[in-house]
């Protein structure tokens, strides 16, 4: 492999470090009208009565929208394979207001000015309902946020819209409150996570446009652009094929793209003016009405026996979908599935859930997806468990963890372990933080202690039997290749490591594949680029359809010496005769398939998986807590990473890195916050804060790399598994260093300190 | 009300109202490496240099640049490039929306600060987000950048 597993520089850095105009905003036309949505100021309100006529007045408006001018059938705005699991809640625009800042009207124009002022000019009366904030008073509350008729959930998530409930569910394996009856030690804690907001630096935008053909034309700044594609369809009534979605180079996603949060307003003002549209939500647009993590309440039941086998897993969780269903009836299925992965002994399971509707912001897919509140709950549990007993929670893990060979308990995405270095992993992170010299906590004798705290945890590779990768490739008349993808970079770089796969199996350079995506018009069928698929799955289709090329080639080369197929062979540069001599370059070849030529030299190829075979990791952490102000600062972030074959380990690593810094800030800060009327509190980067480069310090990754067979190069996943530790690591320090064990995410020093307070209480 | 402005060298003579902020001066100028991520003087994305200082246009109004230099990512393409290239080596560049604020930003910490250590770097650009790297890698490519212009400087000194 001459690019594989090398840290080749992504295909658009120099793009990108210097600046060029490569983004949604950046190329939209300057003719487009400017589109704002009103938005309600109740959490819960009918609106009675809108009257526009003094905002239409406004010079320069050109459409102003309400719930009176939208099609109703309902939709989810969630990117997912149809039929999608989250229900059809959803219109453009409801007389229903169901959060503060569901949209109330569209109102679109030629400048900024002027929709600013129609915004205000407005008039809606409101008929303000009773809300449901608290999500655990929401399951068969007498306020229904769902009450239609034609809500409807197209698959049997167990949902039911007349008990607030977007999905439900049991499932289980032997009797597990008998093997927890007969275990030595048993924990029962419930954990309790919080919504946070992907912040990606770009915020949420498209635009869109009528082509020559009356086609809609929709530039987004998406993850998903083929299912934006049939979302608008159904939205706008207007049907998939009548709908092209290009995606130009994304700001970030982190999931939150994985949702079609802004495309539906400007598409409607496109066909309802026929000009082109665009909108840019602001920061705090992104903050109060976009698609955030689901907040999420994990009891978790542990039991083990004397030896310290971990015997009976039963997970209950309650999520929080808010408003409307997107991702609700999934993201919740990783909050049990991912972690029961993670243990071998389990002779019993049980893994049941709620998800709630709420009136607040709706949530959506955020990296990790379920599976980093999960694993914050059972990776907590453990630790508690492992303390009951006196053991070492590293030890417990140790003798219970999932091995390569193993069969999985209550993993949904593959029967077996099919490529696991995590044991390794675990030792390694264990090494790197000084485990034994540093277990459980030294005090410094300045009012400090210094703990340290450790996890494990996994994800998948593309959701099994669903997710679809597709690539095409095809040879170009200088000898030069063009791979076309449905897969969206979003900055992770899969444009760049996906042509370093189909470099290595056409073996030619990398600067001798021209990558392109997306265009729904143009590119192969690829889901997008969410649960961790791309380099696995779009992997898979791109090593396949440059093979399938080869053989193409191959052929071509054949005829053209006047032999057969089976008697050449193709080394990137030539096809030539296994026997005698005959060679013909592949520039020939090239410039042969430009003329008199009958054979196709472009292959694709359609890729899905049956398993979905889970990356893993270790985590490690040191800490030192001040015991007056309860401040906790990271001293030593230890990060041991199996993705199977890094295909970039630069991306890898940086991948790792952003995914740790990201889980810092959750463990620490991130907290959604509402106040009594469903207002948020922290709507700004002000009051919302993320980590800064001076909250980083010491973060070190390394990777022990497992051999993943069932794809081209051995790889797995990377992008979301490695939020899900930093929760957990921190939490569990905190225990080791202070013996108050935090349960609600953030792990903020008023927490801290007043645990530490309590307790001093309880002692006097 | 009218102002004249040199952006990246040239001399701008332009329309603005009272209350144009700068970030949307230089995009209108076709300056579409300045980005916006917030609205809140939070995020950083937004520097530009203004008389050689990093400044936020999102926060500065266009009539503060009246006869002055204000320079983008647009006008230091070459310095761009040069350090983009150790800023792509790391596979830090990532999304690239927060890069051309943050490299800027990077320029100005050069003429400031002499040999600056890894606290001092990360203090200067504290004000510039990243949300994919976890800064770690950002931090990584400003070292390598820093010794390789100061292998340069001494090499020239050398000659």
């Amino acid at each position: 492999m001459k690019y594989v597993n090398k840290a080749v520089p992504k295909k658009d850095a120099m793009a990108l470090v210097t600046g060029k105009p490569v983004y949604t905003d950046d190329i939209a036309p300057k003719d487009c009208l400017i589109v704002k949505v009103l938005r309600s100021p109740y959490a819960h309100a009918l609106i009675e009565e809108i009257r526009t006529e003094a905002a239409m007045k406004v010079p320069g408006i050109a459409c102003i929208l309400t719930y009176k001018d939208v099609p109703q059938q309902r939709f989810t705005l969630a990117g997912q394979t149809y039929p999608e699991f989250s229900p059809y809640d959803r219109l453009i625009l409801d007389q229903r207001v169901r959060f503060v800042g569901d949209g109330a009207a569209i109102v679109a124009g030629e400048t900024e000015e002027a929709v600013d002022k129609a915004l205000k000019l407005i008039k809606v009366k409101y008929k303000v309902l009773p809300a449901i904030l608290d999500f655990h008073e929401a399951k068969d509350n007498e306020i229904l946020i769902h009450p239609e008729d034609n809500w409807e959930a197209r698959m049997p998530v167990g949902a039911d819209n007349k008990r607030n409930l977007c999905a439900q569910k049991e499932e289980s394996l032997g009797d597990v409150d008998a093997v927890l009856k007969n275990c030595k030690y048993v924990v029962d804690e419930t954990y309790h996570t919080k919504a946070n907001q992907q912040a990606m630096m770009e915020t949420f935008r498209a635009y869109t446009y009528l082509d020559y053909f009356g086609r809609l034309n929709v530039v987004a700044s998406t993850q998903v652009p083929f299912h934006v594609r049939r979302i608008l369809g159904r939205a706008l009534g207007i049907g998939a094929s009548k709908v092209r979605v290009i995606k130009p180079r994304i700001g970030g996603g982190f999931g939150a793209k994985q949702t079609a949060v802004v495309e539906m307003y400007p598409a409607i003002v496109t066909m309802k003016t026929g000009k082109p549209a665009k909108i840019l939500y602001s920061r705090y647009e992104s903050q109060i009405c976009s698609s955030p993590r689901h907040e999420m309440e994990v009891r978790v039941r542990l039991g083990a026996d004397e030896k310290g086998v971990l015997k009976a897993i039963d997970i209950h969780t309650l999520s929080n979908t808010g408003a409307y269903g997107e991702h609700g009836p999934t993201t919740v299925g990783l909050s049990g599935h991912k972690p029961l992965g993670l243990y071998r002994n389990t002779e019993a399971y049980r893994f049941t859930y709620e998800v709630v509707y709420t009136n607040r912001m709706s949530a959506g897919a955020y990296r990790g997806y379920g599976a980093t509140q999960g694993i914050f709950a059972l990776e907590s549990a453990v630790d508690e468990l492992a303390h009951k007993m006196g053991m070492d929670p590293v030890v417990f893990r140790e003798k219970n963890l999932t091995r390569e060979g193993d069969k999985f308990i209550g993993y949904d995405g593959s029967p077996v372990v099919t490529s696991s270095t995590l044991d390794k992993c675990l030792a390694r992170a264990k090494e790197m933080i000084g485990w034994d010299e540093k277990y459980p906590c030294r005090d410094m004798g300045n009012g400090k202690v210094r703990a340290v705290g450790a996890a494990i945890a996994m994800q998948g590779s593309s959701i099994a039997k669903v997710d679809v990768g597709g690539a095409s490739i095809k040879l170009g008349e200088d000898g030069s290749y063009t791979l076309g993808l449905g897969a969206t970079d979003m900055g992770t770089g899969c444009d760049t490591i996906l042509s370093q796969m189909a470099a290595d199996v056409l073996e030619t350079d990398f600067d001798n594949i021209v990558v392109f995506g997306v265009d729904t018009d143009i590119s192969p069928y690829d889901s997008g680029s969410y649960a961790s698929a791309t380099t696995y799955i779009t992997g898979i289709a791109v090593a396949d359809a440059c093979e399938q090329l080869r053989e193409k080639i191959k052929k071509l080369g054949a005829e053209m010496m006047g032999t057969d197929i089976e008697k050449v062979e193709f080394d990137g540069k030539r096809v030539y005769m296994l026997e005698g001599e005959g060679e013909v370059f592949l520039e020939a070849i090239a410039a042969k398939g430009t003329s008199g030529n009958n054979t196709s030299l472009q292959a694709s190829a359609t890729r899905s998986s049956q398993i979905s075979p889970p990356p893993f990791m270790a985590g490690a952490v040191e800490i030192e807590i001040d015991k007056e102000t309860g401040s906790l600062e990271i001293l030593d972030y230890a990060a041991v990473v199996d993705c199977g074959t890094p295909i970039n380990p630069n991306l890898a690593r940086v991948q790792t890195e952003g995914g740790l810094v990201q889980g810092i800030g959750m463990a620490l800060y991130e907290d959604i916050q509402y106040n009594e009327k469903g207002q948020m509190r922290n709507n700004s980067f002000m009051q919302y804060k993320i980590p800064a480069r001076t909250d980083v310090k010491n973060i070190r990754v390394e990777f022990i790399p497992s051999y993943e067979k069932s794809h081209p190069f051995g790889a797995k996943s990377i992008g979301e598994m490695v939020i899900n530790t930093p929760c957990v690591t921190i939490a569990n320090a905190v225990y080791n260093g202070i013996g108050v064990r935090i349960r609600e995410m953030p792990i903020t020093p008023e927490k801290i300190a007043m645990a530490l307070a309590e307790r001093s209480e309880q002692n006097e | 009300m009218e102002i004249k402005f040199w952006l990246n060298g040239r001399k701008v003579q332009t329309e603005i109202k009272a209350d144009t902020l700068l970030l949307d001066l230089l995009r209108e100028k076709g300056c579409y490496s300045v980005k916006r991520g917030c609205e809140t003087a939070n995020c950083g994305l937004c520097t530009v240099l203004v008389e050689e200082k990093p400044v936020l246009s999102c926060s500065t109004l266009a009539a503060r640049v009246q006869e002055k230099h204000v320079v983008t990512l647009e006008g230091l393409q070459d310095k761009a490039e040069e350090f983009g290239r150790f800023l792509a080596g790391e596979g830090a560049e990532q999304c690239g929306f927060c890069n051309p604020g943050f490299i800027m930003n990077i320029f100005a910490m050069e003429k400031e600060l002499s040999d600056p250590t890894e606290e001092e770097i990360n203090e200067y650009l504290a004000g510039n987000l990243c949300r994919c790297s976890g800064f770690i890698g950002q931090t990584r490519s400003i070292l390598k950048y820093l010794e390789y212009k100061k292998t340069q400087k001494e090499k020239g000194e050398g000659e």
